[in-house]
Formats: C-alpha cells, structure tokens, sequence
C-alpha cells in the first residue's frame, strides 16, 4: 500500500467514525426525565422558616442530633449548605426588603441527568423511575468527584469516618417513602403547605398556573424546569432567583453536554490511533528493509568522519 | 417507624365543625369555641376562639371563602361562583384534605381529567396559611407556632428543643 492511499483512507475512515459519535452524543442530550417521575414544587412566597422540614429529614433519614434545636433562628444569620449530617437546610434571604425575608430550602434537585451520577466512574449513583437521585454506598470509593460535578453544591462528604468514607444527600426518601408513592418527610410536615408533592409534569403545569392568577406574586419563572436539563425540585420566587441564591448563570443543557463532545472522540482515539501508528511503524520498517530509506543512508554519511 | 408515621399523621387530623346540611345552617349554633388540632402529637391541641373572631372580622367569607356568609368577591373566583349558594358544608376538612399528598389523592387528581381546582391546598396548609396570612396581613396576633399551640414533650424532642445554646450549626461548616 502507497504511504497516500494509507493516509487518505485513515482520513477518511476517522471522520466516519467521529461523525457517527457525535451524532450519537448529541441525542443522549434530549432525555427530559421519566415520564411517571415524581417531584416537589417549592414556593418560597409560602415558607415562613419554621425549620420544621430540617427537622423531619433529621429524624426520618436518622441522622445525628443538630447542634442547636431545630427553632434556633441563629442558623439564618449564615448561608448554609447542605451536609452529611444534614440533607437539607433552609436559608434568609430578602431580610431588609419591607416585604420581609423570604426563605428558601436546599436539598439535592433530583436532576433528570445528574452531573453526580455521570461523574462516578463506581455507578454509585441511580436516577429512579420516581426521579429520586439515589446513592449505594456499597460501592462508593470516596472519591468526591460528585461533589466537585454538582452544580448545586449539594452531595455532603461525611469526614468523620476514616473507615466507611461516604457522601450523603437528599433521597427523596427513596427507601421509606417514595418508593410506596408516599412524599418525603420535609413535604409532609410542612405547616403552610410551602412544598407540593406530584407528578413532576403536573407540578410544572400547576407552577405556571400560580404565576398566570396571580403575576404580583411571582417573576414568571420556575426554576428547575429547564436549568441542567431539568430537576425534579422546582421553585417559584417573589423575587428575582439570583436574589435567593439560586445559580442564575446555569446553562439549560445538563452538565454532561459539556463533556460528551469530549467524550465522543475517546472511541475513535481508541479505535483510529493503534491502526494509524501501526500502519506507520510498518511504512517505515518496510522502507528500512527495502533500502530506500535514504534520509538514514545519508544521515550515515554524514556522520562519518 | 411506624409511630412516627402516626404521629405525623394525627398532627395533620386538625378537628373543626362540620354543618351537614343547608337547612341545618340556618339553625346550627355558631359555635364559639373549636378545638383545632385534637389528636395531635407534636403540637398539643388548643381552643380557637371563634367568637372572639366573629367580633372582629365580622365577615364570615374571609375565612369561610364561598362556604357561608358573603358571596365571593374575588373576580377570579366570582366566574364560577357568582351565584353559588352557600355548601352544604361549611367546616374546612369539608372541603380540604388532610392527606393532599397520598398515593390515593394524587391518583384520583390525575383520573379526573374535568378537575378545575388541581391546587386546593391541604388541610394543614390551608389553615396555616389562613391563620398566619391573616395574622400577618393586619400585623396583629399570633404568627409563631407556640404561640398557638405549645409542643408536646413528642414536640420537643422532634425538634431537638434541648440542643439550645450548644454551638451555632454553621460554625462547622466554615
């Protein structure tokens, strides 16, 4: 085989290949969550801080005694996240406005394509047919790369056990609660009905339905629907999101839109590379033997003395 | 577990008054006391003054939205119940579920495809928000929970109560 015919063949074959790929890779991008997936719909105009939800989640998920009680207002005075001994907080926000504070709950969203679950090369992560993120600590190394990937800043390591390393999050209550359709502890407990558990199409309609009768209560946006893809937590504001801590700069495309393209040409280095080299390693060896390579013939003329 | 479950289930059972019939309205006595959250756990029962209620809001609509008293002002309500006259029941777990979430409520919702009011809150959250919102609003009366009714000892130990004074729970996270 001519050294040309190699080359334009290698060529050509390569382009299939990653043609084929990204095509691939761009349609894993439209997966918009399952169809039956359950969801929570927050209305921060409706919570007024009781903490009550914190304190349901420490009991229903047995999670260690807080540091202070569950009605200690001291805690809004920082922002908080979430941790491993606490899977959701609730945060101050608005404080000096003269429509007064409003307050707004974190816990894991539930993506329908989660950076956590695409990060962790173990499989420790499962979206559920209910839309619940959940996690096997089975096979979790401790890595921390779901932490690093959550564009919430969610998953909580918990670092004071050496021997049983694990990250912690919001369930949903997987195991006790939404696997019988039941809604999770913080929903159930909730007092002014701030959290409205359902299906999460039927809580995009209703999100958009409260915004429609009554706009003065609401910037017309519900965050959650579209942010990375889509999250089986949504929230409605009074105010603008960026306001209450919310990541207004998250793009609508999940995380793994911005890897997959990445991700894609890894088959084809994989496939192509090994040939091509080859395929050049012989060239030459065949040159040697044949004796025209002349670039060495002349090399060793040269250095002779 | 399970008791756990009861607890958070018998909280929700908030107890009101419940009128059975239109011809019984004219004649039932306004009752001047209700006792609201009956059975409940966390939080113990307390007495709800209605009479004292009557005396300053004096318009049963602003509670009892097109159930008795006025007819609805509100325009969005008003297409539809204009001319309604009052329901035959006028308590608000006649109209309000106390379980909104349940496998079976969820289900009946999605069944019925005719269903206009999709977002009827729940018992609980209905009358929080109708206690706290109006308490708010006129900047007059209790908004906190204990101010209406104190925990129980169940109360106190589900929300940690002891735990007071220990070290704020941000400073481990920084």
């Amino acid at each position: 085989m001519k050294r040309r015919n190699f080359l334009k063949a290698c060529l050509i074959g390569g382009t299939t290949i990653a043609l084929g790929k990204t095509n691939k890779g761009w349609a894993s991008g439209s997966f918009e969550g399952y169809p039956e997936a359950m969801g929570v719909l927050v209305d921060t105009t409706r919570c007024i801080g009781c903490r009550s939800c914190e304190a349901a989640c420490n009991k229903e998920q047995k999670l260690p005694e807080p540091d202070t009680s569950f009605d200690d207002p001291s805690v809004f005075e920082h922002e908080r996240r979430p941790t491993s001994k606490a899977y959701t907080v609730v945060n101050r926000y608005q404080k000096e406005q003269p429509s007064g504070p409003v307050y707004r709950k974190v816990q894991c969203n539930h993506c329908n394509e989660p950076a956590c679950l695409t990060s962790c090369f173990v499989n420790a992560y499962t979206k559920t047919q209910e839309g619940a993120v959940i996690y096997n600590s089975k096979v979790c190394v401790g890595c921390r790369n779901c932490m690093i990937a959550c564009p919430f800043n969610v998953p909580g390591y918990d670092y004071d056990s050496a021997t049983n390393p694990i990250v912690k999050k919001c369930i949903l209550c997987y195991d006790t609660r939404l696997k019988y359709g039941k809604p999770p502890a913080c929903v159930e407990i909730c007092p002014q009905e701030a959290l409205t558990f359902g299906h999460r199409a039927d809580l995009i309609k209703l999100a958009h339905e409260r915004i429609r009768a009554t706009p003065e209560r609401y910037v017309d946006h519900v965050y959650g629907e579209k942010e990375v893809g889509g999250t089986s937590w949504l929230y409605l504001a009074p105010v603008g999101f960026d306001k209450l801590g919310f990541d207004t700069t998250l793009s609508n495309d999940p995380i793994i839109s911005n890897v997959k393209d990445f991700l894609g040409m890894v088959p084809m280095v994989l496939s192509i590379w090994p040939a091509l080299f080859s395929g050049i390693h012989l060239l030459c060896k065949h040159e040697e033997q044949d004796g025209h390579g002349h670039d060495t013939d002349s090399n060793q003329e040269d250095t002779k003395p | 577990m399970s008791s756990y479950k009861h607890l958070i289930v018998a909280a929700l059972s908030i107890g009101a008054i419940s009128v059975s019939s239109p011809a019984a309205l004219q004649c039932a006595p306004v009752p001047d006391s209700i006792t609201l959250n009956p059975n409940g756990k966390l939080f113990s029962p307390f007495t709800f003054n209605h009479a004292k209620h009557i005396q300053s809001i004096k318009e049963c609509a602003d509670c009892h939205h097109h159930t008795t008293g006025t007819l609805v002002l509100d325009p969005n309500c008003a297409r539809c119940h204009q001319n309604s006259s009052p329901t035959a029941v006028v308590s608000c777990k006649g109209c309000h579920s106390a379980t909104p979430f349940s496998p079976e409520t969820l289900a009946a919702k999605r069944a019925d495809k005719q269903r206009y009011h999709l977002d009827k809150m729940g018992l609980k959250g209905a009358m929080h928000q109708n206690c706290i919102g109006c308490h708010t609003k006129v900047g007059n009366g209790p908004t906190g929970c204990q101010d209406c009714h104190p925990r129980t000892q169940q109360g106190a130990a589900f929300y940690s109560t002891n735990r007071k004074g220990a070290k704020p729970a941000h400073a481990e996270e920084e």
